[in-house]
């Protein structure tokens, strides 16, 4: 999994239809030092995460499981929201 | 699998009920001379790790949902040991990599 921040959501009419009624959001990848990693990339959303939140996602297929039977077409899904990490 | 140093830990009350219970660690892959390579990821931890450990992590695929023991878990990294000791046998090491 990965840290993230959310910022931003995704509006998408037409889509997929295992897609419908799931969220869209935009996160930005963070570093363990809370700095920006990488590109943002689009994530379903299975936690009811927020804007500004920090999260963490997973990748892969597995993104698709909180939604079974269902499995929407992703590669990326928020699956926590982060109350604070350490790096020691 | 990979190498890693676990470096950090994380908290998070609101996650998906797979996570219940698991211990989250943020973990740092590293070369075989123990150096920081890649981004560092989020592994769950089934085997008691902790930080400033060397261990063994599986990312991706099914087999890091199966190292928590629970079905269709959106798993992606999961600490399955903890490393004692890594022997690379130099000379077997340099035929390798040779073209």
């Amino acid at each position: 999994m990965h840290l993230a921040r959310v910022i931003g959501t995704v509006v998408s009419t037409r889509k997929d239809a295992a897609l419908s009624g799931l969220k869209l959001l935009v996160v930005q990848p963070l570093a363990p030092d809370g700095q920006d990693a990488g590109r943002p990339l689009v994530a379903i959303d299975a936690v009811g995460a927020g804007t500004g939140e920090r999260v963490f996602y997973v990748r892969g297929r597995e993104a698709s499981f909180p939604f079974l039977p269902v499995e929407p077409p992703t590669d990326a899904g928020i699956v926590g929201i982060v109350d604070h990490w350490t790096v020691e | 699998m990979q190498i890693a140093r676990v470096i950090g830990t994380v908290v998070a009350t609101q996650k998906h009920r797979t996570f219940e219970g698991a211990k989250l660690l943020l973990v740092q892959p590293v070369t075989l001379d123990d150096r920081p390579t890649g981004a560092a990821v989020l592994a769950v931890d089934s085997v008691g790790a902790g930080v400033h450990e060397k261990v063994l992590v599986v990312i991706e695929g099914r087999a890091a949902g199966d190292a928590l023991g629970r079905k269709a878990a959106p798993v992606d990294a999961a600490i399955i040991g903890i490393v004692d000791q890594v022997d690379v046998h130099e000379d077997a090491a340099g035929v390798m990599s040779r073209p």
